[in-house]
């Protein structure tokens, strides 16, 4: 069996991810963004400063965030509040294929109702006009990764992993980054809009992080989150209820 | 033959000690993990289980420690008190889903097998979240013994079934500590445990409290003075009868509840319910209540913690 997947970890998470009533936000959010799409598209035609309004002030800043947390706790915390993860646990497969398999579930599951949505927006928005659609799915998509990972050691260090996940992707990402700007260099959207801002045409996309910088940073954070994840999970104890 | 040794065991929480230097060893065959509720039975369980460390001394399994030891799950089957399980899952698909993590060969025939072994094929296609508490411990049952392992820990595994489904899980169990396996179970009601286990270990406040054949123990609990109370007819005439036999030693006329009572210390316990009847007969005495007062099991436990 492989050390970094287990089909069974993975079957069974894709199903609490999807199965939920969280769930609903999954294919809610990404809807809400393709009719506003749709509908700007509609009212004001082609505009790339338009696009770049929604592409950045809604599906960047706001819905691939909250993807995130709904998909990278929603992949482990449900399990560790409620105790069903005793029967994962007590299973002859090693703690970090748990998380790596779980997280790698976190990932598609992100990408694919947060980045493919943005991408799909960019193209009903603006045609991918400066490569502007390309560019903020490939913004969402290793903001997504980045996410999924950060967000699942919360789901796995606090009970209140949710809620800790809202008040970053809400209040850090959304309220702070924009009235303080040192806080945007340690905003995973920025380091993802530095990666948008090399596929875009010149210009179109700016960030507030140098381009090196934001990807060993985007690296660096998935790797540590995951590993601290292992870890933690590892020696993760499950007090009984006296 | 597999055995699990508990070696000068003690955890806490913080400030509170939930078990206290306990060593115990637990070898095949059924035993009973006794103790009231909040004495440490399930912190114990959950340290034979792996999913707490202790914070002094060792817990293993033939030697091996448990804790963070992913392999000894090969041997060790776990049936939880908690209730959650996968429940959007069919209980064949939970099932089959713990014979996979488990790496066996086949896991679809040995989810199959363990399905019948707790007769739960006629549910099997239904979601978890539709069963009963019953059925669901039944299923719990099931995912514990997909593995063929040679331990069983169940923590309260008979709360919530009908009597029913207790004399079958009991029988279930009877039969895997007949076929050699360790099976350990917790309980804080007596005669579950009196009916499926003949070695038991007593947990009181986080200590172990005793420890060995039930009987045995039984005996201890029954030899101290039992207290009952008892309204009559004519609860002095009453008084007056008993305290003449040697197997009262102690009479207290009184009120409880706003009516006369009779409050009686009774060292020979057979001999007192033989007595007591035949005395209120030959007295023409009508007895209107004949009750306990000190039967809880907590009281028993201090009992056998004082011995």
């Amino acid at each position: 069996m492989s050390t970094v997947y287990h089909p069974t970890v993975a079957r069974l998470t894709y199903r609490a991810l999807l199965g939920r009533r969280r769930a609903a936000i999954l294919f809610a959010l990404p809807l809400l963004l393709l009719v506003i799409s749709a509908a700007v598209r509609a009212l004001t035609g082609a505009d790339d400063s338009t696009a770049r309004e929604v592409l950045s002030g809604f599906a960047l800043a706001t819905m691939v965030p909250l993807i995130g947390v709904i998909a990278g706790t929603g992949a482990i915390a449900p399990e560790i509040d409620d105790g069903s993860i005793a029967y994962l646990l007590s299973k002859p497969v090693k703690r970090p294929t748990i998380i790596l398999t779980k997280l790698l579930v976190a990932m598609l599951v992100s990408v694919g109702f947060a980045a493919i949505p943005t991408f799909l927006a960019g193209l009903i928005l603006d045609g991918n006009s400066q490569h502007l659609a390309v560019a903020f799915g490939v913004a969402a998509a290793v903001a997504s990764l980045t996410y999924s990972a950060v967000f699942l050691l919360l789901g796995v260090v606090t009970r209140h992993a949710v809620v800790a996940g809202l008040v970053y992707a809400l209040v850090w990402e959304s309220l702070i980054g924009n009235l303080v700007p040192g806080a945007r260099t340690l905003s995973v959207q920025q380091w993802a809009l530095a990666l948008a801002a090399k596929v875009a045409d010149g210009g179109a996309v700016s960030s507030d992080v140098a381009l090196p910088t934001a990807v060993v940073l985007l690296v660096g954070v998935t790797l540590v989150a995951t590993w601290f994840a292992g870890r933690r999970l590892r020696a993760l104890t499950l007090a009984g209820e006296e | 033959m597999t055995t699990v040794t508990i070696d000068n065991v003690s955890r806490w929480f913080g400030n509170v000690v939930a078990v206290n230097d306990v060593s115990m060893t637990i070898g095949p065959g059924v035993t009973g993990l006794l103790g009231p509720n909040g004495a440490g039975k399930s912190t114990l369980i959950n340290m034979m289980g792996g999913f707490l460390a202790p914070s002094t001394g060792s817990v293993t399994l033939d030697g091996q420690t448990i804790w963070r030891n992913e392999r000894a799950y090969r041997h060790i089957g776990i049936v939880p008190e908690r209730e959650s399980m996968y429940d959007f899952l069919t209980g064949a698909e939970f099932v089959l889903a713990n014979a996979e993590l488990h790496g066996l060969p086949n896991p679809e025939a040995a989810a199959r097998k363990a399905l019948a072994t707790v007769e739960m094929e006629y549910a099997q296609g239904r979601r978890i979240d539709t069963y009963s508490k019953g059925m669901r411990q039944r299923v719990k049952m099931a995912s514990a013994l997909v593995h063929d392992p040679s331990v069983l820990l169940l923590d309260e595994p008979f709360n919530g079934m009908d009597p029913r489904q207790r004399l079958q899980l009991m029988d279930l169990l009877r039969q895997m500590g007949a076929e050699g396996r360790t099976v350990l179970f917790s309980s804080h009601i007596l005669e579950e445990v009196e009916q499926l286990a003949h070695h038991i270990e007593v947990i009181v406040a986080g200590r172990h409290a005793a420890s060995g054949d039930f009987r045995k123990i039984r005996r201890l609990m029954t030899d101290r003075p039992h207290r009952y109370l008892v309204r009559s007819s004519d609860d002095r005439a009453l008084a007056a009868a008993l305290i003449a036999d040697d197997s009262t030693t102690g009479l207290e006329l009184g009120i409880e509840a706003g009516r006369g009572a009779l409050r009686i210390q009774a060292v020979d316990f057979a001999r007192f319910t033989e007595l007591l009847p035949r005395v209120a007969r030959e007295h023409g005495i009508r007895l209107y209540e004949v009750s306990p007062s000190d039967e809880s099991l907590e009281s028993v436990f201090s009992y056998l913690v004082a011995a």
